[in-house]
């Protein structure tokens, strides 16, 4: 069992500590750095709710051991809104088209959402469609989740049933 | 749950990872995208005593054209893949093939050579490196050997490397511009292991069907080439091909299984119309061109 020295950026501050090698990237965020934002749900790289950034790419932080990203630059949900407290415009388009009920996945669809419209980004509604396929919602039925990847890849959302 | 505890090194070259598999002895597995593996390790049904992790070895990464064809190296992510106009040019199905494995956040780890080494045998890339002919590198401190896909999977999760050996390299042959593509897929949601599938490609010199390499995957405990289909399309024109004899045929040579996503007689009889349906389309897109 080896023991490692992992500095990381999570949210622009920076984080060092010394971990387990088996400890996963989510059970280190949560646990180790305290951004409970990340939520851990099945552990196998099914359920999407843990999804951070890394790197600037969406990924399962259930599937990457912390030591692995040893020198990285991690951005979870706390990360998002603005210092003054104003919502990342992903947060916000999911609050207006009510696109969650009991925020269980939310955090991993805002994140997922938020890397593929980074830098400017304009992805097509069926790119964000597609993304959004690798999170699972028990909750909503999907139709808010749906507007809202639609009104973020400029599209006019389907009117409200 | 969590992971039993490990030891972890993470290598910066191929040799230093060799050695380290030789030192593991057995014990070591390697850790590529870590999609498939670190499921595992979460789950307790693996447990090693050391992980070699290859996500700090460059000399892994990167698609280059070589004067055999397309070199792929196993750490490459599949959203490269997806992303890379060499490949979009050179191997538009193994593009294809990529787009349909696991979801965005998973291809955003998930590597060529970890999926390829894997073997899941309803996973997309074995099957079209084997429908492809590619040519698998395995490299260990004994030295280093290249292993036809054809060669390579020996059964699910069973392949022909030694414990000591690494995966190098992946290297497609090309396929002449113009050649037409086959993929389908057969999953009952996106991003859901598949249920069968059906990748390959064909080209056709002087209003024949020169060449054919087609292989399924989900019909079987291995990726299985389409061999009889393949000799029934050679030497063909295009539009004189009964569709349904050599779907018939294609089937013929696989291997299904029950499970309780699907019969095997489920499997064979999508198969059959899957295969009939994409070498139609396929075919007539061909036209086009």
């Amino acid at each position: 069992m080896s023991k490692h020295h992992i500095e990381m950026t999570i949210n622009g501050r920076r984080h060092t500590s010394d971990v387990e090698a088996r400890v996963s990237l989510s059970d280190f965020l949560r646990g180790d750095a305290g951004y409970t934002g990340v939520h851990v749900g099945c552990e196998h790289g099914v359920c999407g709710a843990c999804t951070v950034i890394v790197d600037g790419k969406a990924v399962r932080s259930c599937l990457m051991l912390a030591v692995q990203a040893d020198g990285a630059e991690v951005t979870t949900a706390e990360g998002l809104a603005a210092p003054d407290g104003a919502l990342h415009p992903v947060q916000q388009v999911l609050l207006d088209e009510q696109a969650l009920q009991c925020g269980f996945c939310t955090p991993g669809v805002v994140m997922t959402l938020a890397a593929l419209t980074s830098d400017g980004q304009k992805p097509s509604e069926a790119q964000l469609l597609s993304a959004l396929s690798g999170h699972i919602c028990r909750c909503t039925g999907y139709q808010g989740i749906r507007r809202a990847a639609r009104k973020l890849a400029g599209a006019q959302p389907a009117a409200k049933t | 749950m969590k992971p039993a505890p490990f030891d972890y090194v993470a290598p910066v070259s191929i040799a230093q990872a060799c050695s380290a598999l030789a030192d593991g002895g057995g014990g070591a597995t390697v850790l590529a995208g870590g999609q498939t593996l670190i499921p595992l390790l979460n789950l307790r049904m693996s447990q090693p005593f050391i992980i070699v992790d290859l996500n700090k070895i460059a000399e892994l990464q990167g698609i280059a054209r070589t004067d055999h064809g397309t070199r792929i190296g196993p750490m490459t992510r599949q959203c490269e893949v997806i992303a890379s106009e060499t490949l979009a040019h050179e191997l538009p199905v193994l593009v294809e093939a990529v787009r349909h494995i696991g979801h965005h956040q998973t291809r955003n780890r998930g590597t060529v050579g970890g999926s390829i080494a894997l073997g899941e045998p309803a996973a997309e890339l074995p099957a079209t490196a084997v429908a492809l002919d590619a040519t698998i590198e395995a490299r260990s401190i004994r030295g280093t050997r290249n292993i036809p896909a054809g060669d390579f999977y020996l059964g699910p999760y069973a392949n022909a490397l030694e414990a000591d050996e690494l995966v190098t390299g992946i290297t497609f042959p090309s396929w002449p511009k113009g050649h037409t593509i086959l993929f389908r897929e057969v999953a009952q949601r996106p991003g859901d292991f598949a249920l069968l599938g059906l990748v390959g490609a064909l080209s056709v010199e002087g209003g024949k069907i020169a060449r054919a390499g087609l292989a399924w995957f989900g019909m079987g405990p291995t990726p299985i080439r389409a061999r009889g289909a393949e000799e029934a399309l050679l030497g063909r024109s295009p539009d004189a091909i009964d569709l349904q004899t050599v779907a018939v045929r294609a089937v013929a040579d696989t291997a299904p299984f029950d499970d309780h996503h699907a019969s095997a007689e489920y499997r064979r009889t999508v198969g059959r119309r899957i295969f009939a349906r994409t070498l139609r389309e396929s075919l007539s897109a061909g036209e086009l061109v």
